[in-house]
């Protein structure tokens, strides 16, 4: 049914621009300056899309960012929007457009026959009815879910660049409606620093709609010359199409603010979305009011309408949404409804007015236009199909608890509906000021402020012009004074407008028995109805808390806006209580959806979500074939396949070459920390369990760190390279971690010891040559270096020459072989390995990577801190109590060596496995038991911390944390799999190469 | 987000920060005297309370010193900052 329901003039679109587009499938045209829904009224179309739970016809209800059923599914493929609400969608050329929820069609809808079963499925019906069997859940949740849901997540990337701000002002305004901009104009005359932000396209809220006169003009000229004003201020930012969607400690709030969205895709060149982090000294809030709709037996048929939705679709899109309407209210605002109405030419039916009086001027002058007034009276039920036809008209008593008298039938094809406002406390809430009922008004007021805002205008329950006006002069002001800013803006004129008190009704009586009769809707786009939230409360539920959860009331993408207000008042009627007593549920972020790309920014990818650490070598790495595994942020490489080698592979091949003759692999990103200074020993004795005191110059120490409990934090090597001077290893993914640690030492504990620490990780390049034939090639690359195995010893430190370049070379192993670790500074470190290998060619030195570096030290038993300890090992359980000083009175952890937990006799302890088939490598992880057939659940015995298989030993060799492992060598441990699969193992030690370490001492 | 007032560099944003607990916890000078309650004390046991907490922060991405600050564990109000050994 397309039909042309624009007024012949008026609104504020441009009826020069022409606007093409689709809505499930169909062209339709609207103007420039519509929103999708406005054209979509335009063209006849009220039914926009099904119900959530029992797929019926829903119809555009608001015409702003409350709205529960008119969301859209925009565009296709990477573009594609779900769940846009079409009342705050931009009309855009080409614009496709598609209702959500229904299947297969909008208007054939095959699970609407969940509407015919409805009594049957009350609230909790999917919870109590598909709970049994347990193990059935997922599948029928999957047919729940394909019921259920709304819109569509894209399924491509987001081909769109968002982007983040960071701003500081004086004062920021949320909402640029007629309140907002006062507060902004008053602070920004005085030279403040303002930012306002409003939603909206256009500046001027709910005002743009209105007849009313500012300082003597007209509101919407008003308006535009207070904007012009205001852009001309250098100080101001106006920020359109930006939703502040959280308001957070310190007055830091977030702003969405849409780019694109009401472009053609086309012409779509910059970021889309630019989210605004926005720290302000004083916050005003002018976010408006929401009005409240009406509940009573089917009030969710399309053609019901909010009564000011419809006069903003008549004034300011200049569309009828209907050729003869009902007016259903309690309360004075919709009876301006009723003139917008006539004023376009729509036919009135009647005013029917909850109240058993109406007699405010506005009132008066609906009657005198020959407007139909039905005091105390109530519509209880509409007709029609997919659209409403009729409704009917009973008596209301006087305190709005029952109907009465005959039914009357009055056809119309629209119902405006208004059940009072609620301000829009979102933000204010979310601040810290809890919410505060007000009975007179019937409305949440923004409760008192834990931070430096205050709310004005309707926001603050101030509905009519000239009090909001004045109102926001004074925070506008205030915020400027506060700020140190002389500022004192008399208010805008306007004229008061007496209104009279409302009525309040959360519910028009049924005429049928509670859960019986036609439903009545309290959240349309959770389908929550009176029934299910009187059937809760009976079940137990008596937090507004819990009966939200348990219907889902105000758990749709519109967070409850439109319905919660109304549901609280239903549960508190239910309950016998005041909506005071009842409460409300809390306001959190976001106010409105807002989309993973605008809070992701920039920080996507490999390279921008997290910064990537390559050594210098990394291209050598990369054009030499590795493939790289990640640690912590580094990139390190893994292995180096050849000939199409699979892991396993090229790992026995690079430990068999590496033992063999020579390997070389990238160390550079072992953590490197320089600790200088006087009391430098002194601080690493406290830090490390060994003793630093006598260490020579040029020789290099391992030592573990210990946390304060006495577990294994950390582990590496420090090289003394002067008297106060050392040079410290730790885990490539501890680097950060540790030096923390030592700072929170000395700046917090030990103020007194004169050292001072720096990272310098980064700065050095480091290659491990490793093997029997590592001494010939550091010799033939490193000069002024007597390498000879008496002059140059174990854990001895010198410092050479590559050509030129100066260069330190360590003698220190983590494979238990001959090595030297070289280091030059970074940006040589190519050079470097790129002589080394060089050297090495004549003895096949070989490139290897993680994988084999780990092989290589499980072989000797060395552990990886991380790995073999989890935080709750001690040296003692890593059978390691050499490293730990039995002269030093004190160390970190030291004391707790010798707490009762520490000292039990059946701690895990770490051991060799080898399995019984030598090819078997058990899984890293796996859980060891001592008898797999034991009755469950059955004993653990530990796990598995590493595993591998050893080309060298020719053999599976594992470690394992057992229980009192140390003196269980030669038993037997299994490790049942999940595959059912048992593997038994006996236990070792964990030195499984080369014990007497005959080689590394080479 | 809370605003941090760096003794050291003044106002900054959270997320330049880490936590670093409780504050005023002195290591104990001779550990090896405690019996295991008193080092348990000093090794486990925290205030934790609801109002006023003394603790350590980290201006992790900016100077790199620690200090303490006064928060209220109720609204996250940062009372006052100040250096490491001094008093509030």
């Amino acid at each position: 049914m397309s039909k042309n329901y624009r007024l012949a003039e008026g609104g504020r679109i441009n009826r020069e621009h022409t606007v093409n587009f689709q809505f499930n499938g169909k062209s339709y045209s609207g103007f420039a300056g519509d929103t999708l829904a406005s054209a979509l009224l335009a063209n006849g179309v009220h039914m926009v899309g099904r119900s959530w739970k029992y797929h019926r016809p829903r119809g555009i209800l608001s015409a702003g960012a409350e709205e529960p059923n008119a969301i859209f599914q925009l565009e296709k493929g990477k573009y594609t929007v779900p769940n846009a609400r079409g009342t705050q969608v931009e009309l855009y050329d080409n614009l496709d457009a598609s209702s959500v929820n229904c299947w297969p069609s909008l208007d054939f809808d095959l699970m609407s026959i969940n509407s015919k079963f409805a009594r049957m499925m009350p609230a909790g019906f999917y919870y109590k009815t598909f709970m049994w069997p347990k193990s059935m859940w997922m599948k029928y949740e999957h047919f729940i879910r394909k019921a259920s849901g709304l819109g569509e997540s894209p399924r491509q990337n987001d081909p769109d660049r968002y982007e983040h701000a960071h701003a500081h002002c004086d004062l920021l305004v949320v909402g640029g409606g007629i309140a907002g901009l006062t507060a902004a104009l008053a602070a920004g005359r005085a030279g403040a620093r303002v930012m306002l932000v409003d939603e909206q396209a256009e500046f001027g809220g709910l005002t743009l709609n209105s007849h009313a006169q500012i300082e003597g003009k007209s509101a919407s000229q008003w308006i535009e010359d207070t904007v012009a004003e205001l852009q001309a201020m250098e100080e101001v930012t106006l920020l359109n199409r930006a939703t502040a969607f959280g308001y957070h400690d310190y007055n830091f709030l977030t702003v969405n603010q849409r780019l694109t969205d009401h472009l053609p895709l086309s012409e779509r060149k910059s970021g889309r979305e630019k989210v605004w982090q926005i720290r302000a000294h004083q916050v005003v809030l002018a976010t408006g009011a929401a009005e409240r709709p009406l509940v009573f037996a089917n009030n969710d048929r399309p053609g019901v309408m909010l009564a000011s939705a419809v006069s903003t679709y008549v004034n300011r899109y200049a569309v009828k949404p209907g050729n003869r309407v009902v007016i259903f209210t309690n309360n004075d605002s919709a009876y301006q409804t009723a003139l917008d109405c006539k004023a376009a030419g729509i036919e009135i039916a009647v005013v029917v007015d909850a109240r058993a009086q109406s007699s405010s001027e506005l009132a008066n002058t609906v009657r005198s236009a020959g407007i139909e007034v039905l005091n105390g009276s109530a519509v209880v039920d509409t007709s029609g199909g997919k659209h409403v036809s009729s409704v009917k008209v009973m008596n209301l008593a006087a305190d709005g608890k029952s109907v009465s008298g005959s039914v009357k039938n009055i056809s119309c094809d629209l119902l405006a509906v208004s059940s009072g406002w609620s301000p829009v406390v979102h933000l204010s809430s979310q601040s810290g000021a809890k919410a505060i009922w007000n009975d007179d008004q019937a409305m949440f007021l923004p409760g008192t402020p834990t931070q430096a805002q205050v709310s004005v205008g309707a926001a603050n329950g101030t509905l009519d012009l000239k009090n909001s006006l004045h109102q926001a002069a004074l925070a506008g002001n205030a915020a400027a004074k506060a700020c140190g800013f002389d500022s004192d803006m008399a208010a805008p004129s306007a004229e008061a407008l007496a209104s009279e008190a409302i009525l309040p009704l959360w519910q028009v009586p049924s005429i049928h028995a509670s859960g019986r009769g036609p439903k009545a809707f309290v959240d349309m786009q959770n389908d929550v109805g009176v029934a299910d939230i009187q059937l809760a409360a009976r079940e137990g539920f008596h937090s507004v808390e819990h009966v939200k959860r348990y219907t889902a009331m105000g758990f749709g993408t519109d967070q409850g806006k439109l319905g919660n207000i109304n549901g609280m008042g239903v549960l508190a009627q239910t309950l016998g209580q005041s909506i005071a007593e009842t409460g409300t549920t809390t306001y959190r972020p976001n106010y409105t959806p807002v989309s993973f790309g605008a809070i992701a920014g920039q920080n996507l990818g490999d390279e921008l979500f997290d910064p990537v650490r390559k050594t210098a070598m990394h291209a050598w790495h990369e054009e030499n074939g590795a493939e790289f595994e990640n640690v912590g942020q580094w990139k390190r490489p893994w292995y180096y396949p050849r000939n199409g080698e699979s892991l396993d592979e090229a790992v026995n091949r690079e430990c068999l070459a590496t033992r063999e003759s020579v390997g070389i692999l990238d160390a550079s990103t072992l953590g490197k920390i320089e600790v200088v200074g006087r009391d430098a020993a002194k601080f690493l004795e406290m830090i490390y369990t060994n003793n630093w005191m006598k260490l020579e110059v040029g020789k290099a120490r391992y030592g573990f760190m210990l946390g304060e409990d006495g577990m294994v934090m950390d582990d590496g090597v420090t090289v003394r390279i002067a008297e106060n001077h050392f040079y410290m290893h730790t885990t490539t993914g501890g680097a950060a971690g540790v030096l923390a640690w030592m700072e929170r030492w000395l700046q917090t504990e030990w103020p007194e010891l004169e050292v001072f620490l720096t990272s310098v990780t980064d700065h050095w390049a480091t290659a491990a040559v490793v093997g029997p034939n590592s001494r010939r090639v550091v010799s033939a690359v490193c000069d002024g270096i007597d390498f000879s195995a008496d002059n140059f010893k174990f854990m001895d430190s010198r410092v050479g020459k590559i050509g030129d370049l100066e260069c330190r070379v360590n003698r220190i192993s983590f494979s238990g072989e001959l090595a030297y670790e070289v280091n030059v500074p970074a940006n040589y470190g190519r050079y470097m390995w790129e002589e080394l290998m060089q050297a090495g060619a004549e003895y096949n030195i070989t490139p290897y990577g993680t994988e084999t570096m780990h092989v290589l030290r499980a072989e000797k038993g060395y552990v990886i801190v991380g790995q073999d300890t989890d935080g709750s090992v001690t040296v003692e359980d890593l059978g390691m109590s050499w490293a730990l000083s039995k002269t030093k009175t004190d160390y970190i952890g030291k004391r707790s060596l010798n707490r009762p937990d520490t000292l039990r006799k059946d701690r895990k302890q770490l051991v060799g496995l080898v399995t019984e088939d030598p090819k078997t490598v058990i899984p890293e992880g796996a859980q060891l038991v001592d008898n797999p057939g034991a009755p469950m659940p059955v004993p653990m015995a530990g796990h598995v911390s590493s595993s591998y298989y050893s080309a060298c030993c020719g053999h599976s060799i594992a470690m394992a944390l057992v229980k009192g492992g140390h003196h269980r060598t030669g038993e037997t441990v299994y490790a049942p799999l999940a595959n059912d699969r048992v593997i038994k193992a006996t236990i070792t030690d964990t030195n499984f190469y080369d014990k007497e370490g005959a080689k590394a001492n080479a | 987000m809370l605003l941090i007032e760096c003794p050291y560099c003044g106002e900054r944003d959270e997320t330049e920060f880490s936590y670093a607990g409780e504050a005023h916890i002195a290591r104990p000078l001779e550990t090896e005297k405690l019996n295991d309650a008193e080092w348990a004390d000093y090794l486990f046991m925290r205030k934790n309370p609801k109002g006023a907490h003394r603790e350590q922060w980290l201006h992790a991405a900016g100077c790199r010193r620690y200090f303490n600050a006064e928060r209220d564990t109720v609204n996250y109000k940062v009372k006052s900052t100040y250096k490491i050994g001094e008093q509030s």
